[in-house]
């Protein structure tokens, strides 16, 4: 039997994590010995776009190809999820958690009676009974929890697995979708994105300044670190609370919880509730000129310094290196 | 218009999470109990809602006999009422039917909580209400105004934000800058211990994906400390040594 992925799309590409969802499942069929990976991409994608899903381990991609379902309309996506869902006869949906995949999946557990579980952190254990781990006390610990239905939906936390890049470009069919007028009922009627930067919630590589920046006209340097690296910018929530940089940027735990690869942490002291956001990231490195700053204890690297010293330091180091 | 916010009754922020029970257990040993951060967000904006309609407000949460104090909180904030169903939450799904069962018995115009519960941070909840009650769901809102039965929201995406449009009933989850958390002043406190607070039992004991057991994630290492001179050592150790550029 087969998986199905739902993708996601920013700006007419395929998000990386839902490329992380679609090698997710890829590992999932390899180990359950079940077929084929599936994907569904809501609206309308270029077709090369769809095919090079394949790479990441699909062999298939359903296109519907609404321009409706071009914008994130969460009633409509389940609809349209759960009509591909039942039409190829699968029990398993895999999806990245994000803001819209949230919203859609919960939909997605009742429309199909299909047990859920969210943050998942690795491949299921599937010997005697469907064991997923998963995330819980916001990156604190870790549950072991068990899918008592016969339908499954899995959304995945980032880096669950690593994205499979080896595969073939995926067949692209076209998947017609009868959508009830009334999921459109409720209108977006403005985006507002961060254009041409890496997306927080995505990115491999984070660098977050915090007060000890002393100002918003201080980012520059951690913008160009971030540039450098190819990394996102982030914030501790003083910094957004005070209007230094947008919510969107703010981690921790009621912001934005990352989880990099690699976590640069400048002027930032390390409270509790900061550290709760950034705590699944694989390597972090503090910058503070504060010896005693707790975040040092959280940390892999550290350095105790003026930040306005050794940022522009590590900036010129990455580029000799590079 | 009759607004309805469900609470979680989680531990603070700053708690230590350990379990007891061969792990099968959350210790609360020491552990304070608090209003989700979330939900206190939803419960601020319930209430200036509510004063802003004339309408009445229900607080709600799923929960045993010791989240008692948390929904008297929520009473001394401004909930006009409150109502608990009378057991451990065991999973999302459980804790949507329950909401889904009460919701649709009051008639609710707007059904507020928060984005997710800092415990089992799921987020699924509002999802699985709005799809049970076949009411539109939007989460993480960050902004929601009423302007008569339309509601004007914001909610966060990757790297920004969507304005919406939608019209009553809803349901939404939500997160800052919605509202200022409001702290009870002493009338809200007194005149909580006097509001009515009832006590349900479960619709059904149905659940889909249950946790079993839990585990810490292992201790991390010592942080290796280097001064101001050493940032191409840094640079090499993040190359060579955790090999992350």
């Amino acid at each position: 039997m087969s998986i199905l992925v739902y993708v996601e799309q920013a700006a007419g590409k395929i998000k990386k994590t839902s490329l992380e969802a679609v090698s997710f499942a890829y590992a999932l069929a390899g180990k359950t010995g079940e077929g084929e990976v599936i994907a569904i991409a809501l609206g309308t994608l270029d077709r090369d776009e769809l095919a090079s899903i394949g790479e990441s381990g699909a062999t298939k991609v359903l296109q519907a190809a609404d321009e409706r379902l071009n914008a994130g309309v969460i009633q409509a996506h389940a609809s349209a999820v759960a009509q591909a869902f039942e039409s190829i006869g699968t029990k398993t949906l895999v999806l990245a958690k994000s803001s819209l995949g949230d919203a859609v999946a919960a939909r997605l557990a009742i429309k199909l009676n299909a047990g859920l579980v969210s943050n998942v952190v690795e491949l299921p254990r599937t010997e005697g009974g469907f064991v997923v781990k998963r995330s819980i006390y916001t990156g604190k610990a870790f549950a072991d929890t068990t899918i008592t239905t016969d339908k499954k939906i899995l959304a995945i936390k980032k880096n669950a697995v690593e994205q499979k890049l080896d595969g073939a470009k995926a067949q692209v069919e076209a998947f017609l979708v009868s959508i009830p007028e009334s999921d459109f009922a409720s209108k977006i009627s403005a985006t507002e994105r961060a254009t041409g930067e890496v997306l927080l919630p995505e990115a491999d590589i984070v660098v977050s300044g915090g007060r000890g920046m002393k100002g918003p006209e201080n980012w520059g340097m951690i913008e160009e670190l971030a540039k450098t690296l190819g990394a996102a910018t982030g914030c501790s929530k003083p910094v957004s609370d005070i209007g230094w940089r947008p919510h969107h940027e703010h981690v921790g735990q009621t912001g934005v919880k990352v989880a990099p690869t690699l976590y640069i942490a400048v002027g930032i002291s390390g409270a509790i509730q900061h550290l709760a956001g950034v705590n699944s990231s694989k390597c972090i490195v503090v910058i503070n000129k504060d010896p005693e700053a707790p975040f040092f204890k959280a940390a892999d690297y550290g350095i105790v310094g003026d930040a306005f010293e050794i940022v522009p330091q590590l900036t010129a180091a990455l580029k000799a290196v590079q | 218009m009759k607004i309805l916010v469900c609470i979680t009754h989680v531990p603070d922020t700053t708690s230590k999470i350990q379990f007891t029970t061969n792990n099968t257990k959350f210790d609360s040993t020491g552990v304070q109990f608090i209003i989700g951060p979330y939900d206190d967000y939803a419960l601020a904006r319930a209430v200036e809602l509510r004063d802003q309609t004339g309408g009445t407000l229900t607080a709600m949460n799923v929960g045993e006999a010791e989240t008692e104090p948390t929904l008297r909180k929520a009473l001394a904030i401004g909930a006009d009422d409150a109502v608990r169903v009378n057991s451990f939450p065991k999973d999302s799904f459980f804790v949507a039917k329950q909401i889904a069962h009460f919701a649709e018995e009051g008639g609710y115009d707007l059904i507020l909580m928060g984005r997710e519960s800092i415990d089992f941070n799921g987020g699924m909840v509002h999802g699985m209400v709005g799809e049970l009650l076949g009411m539109p769901s939007f989460s993480p809102v960050m902004k929601l105004e009423l302007e008569g039965t339309i509601v004007k929201m914001a909610r966060e995406i990757e790297g920004g934000k969507e304005h919406l449009e939608a019209q009553l009933p809803l349901i939404a989850g939500c997160q800052e800058p919605i509202a200022e958390w409001k702290i009870p002043n002493m009338r809200g406190i007194m005149s909580a211990r006097t509001k009515p607070l009832v006590v349900v039992e479960p619709i059904s004991q149905e659940t889909q994906a249950e946790a079993s057991s839990y585990q810490l994630p292992p201790a991390k290492g010592s942080v290796k400390l280097m001064d101001k001179g050493q940032v191409s050592e840094l640079v090499r150790l993040l190359k060579n040594e955790a090999k992350v550029l």
